[in-house]
């Protein structure tokens, strides 16, 4: 489970002065669920996520994750949570199997059941073909398994995907959606922030909108159409935003 | 404190490491390579230009010297030297290396030497020029070895002994034994190579550990796992120290290596190279071992301020040009070391760098000041752990880590 809990995320900047990238966010993510972050652009998802993957740490307010709180128990909230982005790369002089096992080792496992893990891993994504080749030479789908790979080596309760399909093909995204539907159905909270409105419709059980760091609304798709009298998605997500992004666009 | 997880990414580093042409490159081949190319090749080459240009037999104008045909003629009978009539334009062909030198008898020189007149041989010359100075020497040789003989004669004729010009004589003679002589000689060479080595097998590393992860995009994938930044930290900083220390011993080898083969291959041509190779194998396992268990503390120190500086940048162009001139900063001090007459005394055993340099100095040629060792020890290691500590420090700045 994921609660943010008054989570906010303050930079400073030279020219603009202080940037509130996340302000006063506050949701639940119940185990065996979606819950879909969609925003604009530099709307405060990346973030967001980066705090709960405690990556970047709050400047005011908290998040619990699978009961470790990522302010006092990064280490352990970190043991609980597999982060993948198409910013996470991979280590290009290593193997697909040596990127992975890293990983594993740094997650605790010991080598028996690092190999048990990591010989299911490579059957059930069918990684086998390029186990031993270096990841510099790996297509972009073998990129992407290999970092599915190492968010599962720890078989982590929590996963957090940060606009993962961002930038890929057709057939390499489908598998990282079918990857995401994968871990809710062996029941792990699922996070996922993105601004294609197809997956956030696909794939979500909870929705929620976020505009200049602040969460504007939360609910179920149906609970957002009935709200806003609205079928599509994107329809729903203008008419949430707009106020915001005109207020925001004067200043 | 977790040595294993410390011990993981040690590994997964080295792994990528050994794996990278660059790291190769520089921390490996270059320090092998490059005193053997270095020495022995220039070594070569310098033998066999001197060799070619005292093969050559050089053109000398003769300048007068119409009415001292004794001396012409003796000069025409040297060994090795064309002696060719004067010409107005010698200067020219001087300086266009037509010929290599012009020797001017003075009218009447014969006569007033036999009048026991002083008079002046001129001999013009190209300075500098390797040719032509062979050439001057031979002839110069050849007029101071006819005053002798003259100077013999006068004083024959007076019935005065030799002695007479030199009443007692003045000679220096060496106490210190030869791994001294040759340590003061060429002991500043290997502290301040070690040092440099340390940096430069350090620097590539630096880089690539740092500004180059988070070009290629692995930053976030690492910081997402649950190491702690300062087992992370350390992992990157124990490589890049074994680079720095592994091209400072492979240097120091390859050196060593280089310059007994150097002293077999020059022989009596390099006179100052095969001592240094004498010394070399005279330093033995003992003064090799104080220089390395002195630069421990400035190789960790090298390591972790060249990973703190080439942290902040965002990619790996960026981190050399905040490390380039970094090279600089260490090679004025070391190079400081090196000048004569410049010796430990209690304040500069506390300058970083210099301080180990000029105790290298000291400790190749087996003195051991045992207060100035705890000093400058102790002193770099409070520098190297200050170092180490801002490194770990500014790994857990997310302004530093995610600079954009």
């Amino acid at each position: 489970m994921i609660e943010a809990r008054g989570l906010s995320k303050r930079f400073q900047d030279k020219k603009r002065g202080e940037i509130r990238a996340v302000d006063n966010v506050n949701f639940t993510c119940q185990p065996g669920k979606i819950y879909g972050l969609l925003g604009a652009n530099g709307a405060g998802k990346t973030t967001t996520l980066r705090m709960l993957a405690t990556i970047l740490e709050p400047t005011d307010g908290t998040a619990i994750v699978c009961g470790y709180d990522v302010v006092e128990q990064p280490e352990k909230v970190r043991a609980n949570v597999g982060f993948l982005s198409t910013a996470t790369a991979l280590y290009r002089r290593l193997t697909a199997q040596e990127f992975v096992e890293y990983f594993g080792r740094l997650n605790g496992l010991d080598e028996i059941t690092l190999k048990k893990r990591v010989d299911g891993i490579f059957s059930r994504l069918d990684m086998n073909s390029f186990r031993d080749r270096r990841c510099d030479k790996l297509s972009t789908g073998m990129m992407q398994k290999t970092s599915i790979a190492r968010t599962l080596v720890h078989d982590p309760p929590v996963m957090i995907f940060d606009e993962p399909t961002n930038g890929l093909d057709i057939m390499t995204a489908r598998t990282i959606t079918a990857f995401i539907r994968e871990c809710r159905d062996n029941g792990k909270t699922v996070i996922f922030s993105t601004h294609i409105m197809s997956e956030v419709e696909k794939l979500c059980d909870t929705i929620g909108i976020i505009q200049s760091g602040k969460l504007l609304v939360e609910g179920s798709l149906g609970q957002l159409r009935d709200k806003y009298g609205e079928h599509e998605l994107e329809e729903i997500f203008v008419k949430v935003v707009t106020p915001h992004y005109v207020a925001e666009e004067a200043n | 404190m977790s040595m294993r997880n410390i011990g993981i990414v040690y590994r997964k580093e080295l792994t990528e490491a050994v794996r990278d042409r660059r790291t190769v490159v520089s921390t490996i081949l270059v320090p092998l390579l490059l005193f053997p190319v270095l020495s022995v090749g220039f070594a070569a080459m310098a033998v066999a230009l001197v060799g070619k240009a005292k093969d050559e037999v050089p053109k000398v104008m003769l300048r007068g010297g119409a009415d001292s045909p004794a001396v012409v003629e003796g000069l025409r009978k040297l060994d090795k030297i064309e002696i060719i009539p004067d010409a107005p334009n010698w200067k020219d062909q001087i300086i266009n290396k037509e010929i290599r030198a012009a020797v001017e008898i003075p009218t009447g020189f014969q006569a007033d030497v036999a009048a026991q007149k002083s008079d002046t041989v001129k001999i013009f010359n190209y300075e500098g020029e390797m040719k032509s100075e062979f050439a001057t020497e031979k002839v110069e040789k050849y007029m101071k070895d006819y005053r002798d003989t003259v100077v013999k004669e006068r004083l024959a004729a007076k019935n005065l002994p030799e002695a007479v010009l030199k009443p007692f004589e003045v000679k220096q003679e060496n106490v210190a034994p030869p791994e001294k002589v040759s340590g003061a000689a060429f002991g500043g060479l290997i502290g301040y190579m070690v040092i440099l080595l340390c940096m430069t097998g350090a620097m590539y590393p630096a880089m690539d550990l740092t500004a180059g992860e988070k070009e290629r995009g692995t930053m976030e994938t690492i910081l997402s796992s649950p190491i702690s930044r300062m087992h992370l930290v350390l992992g990157k900083f124990f490589l890049i120290l074994t680079a720095a220390l592994g091209t400072a011993a492979l240097s120091v080898l390859s050196m060593g290596v280089s310059f007994s083969v150097l002293s077999h291959y020059a022989g009596q041509t390099g006179g100052g190279r095969a001592a240094a190779a004498t010394f070399l194998l005279k330093l033995g396992p003992k003064a090799v071992f104080s220089v390395f268990f002195m630069a421990l503390p400035v190789a960790v120190l090298f390591s972790a301020t060249l990973m703190t500086i080439a942290l902040f940048a965002k990619t790996y162009k960026e981190a050399q040009s905040y490390l380039t001139p970094m090279t600089f900063i260490v090679i004025i001090p070391a190079v400081a070391a090196m000048l004569p007459g410049v010796e430990l005394t209690p304040k500069l055993s506390l300058i970083p760098i210099l301080n180990v340099s000029l105790l290298c100095k000291e400790l190749v040629t087996g003195t051991y000041h045992w207060n100035f060792i705890t000093i400058i020890f102790l002193s770099t290691c409070v520098y190297a752990a200050a170092a180490l500590f801002i490194a770990i420090k500014m790994f857990q700045r997310e302004s530093v880590l995610f600079r954009s």
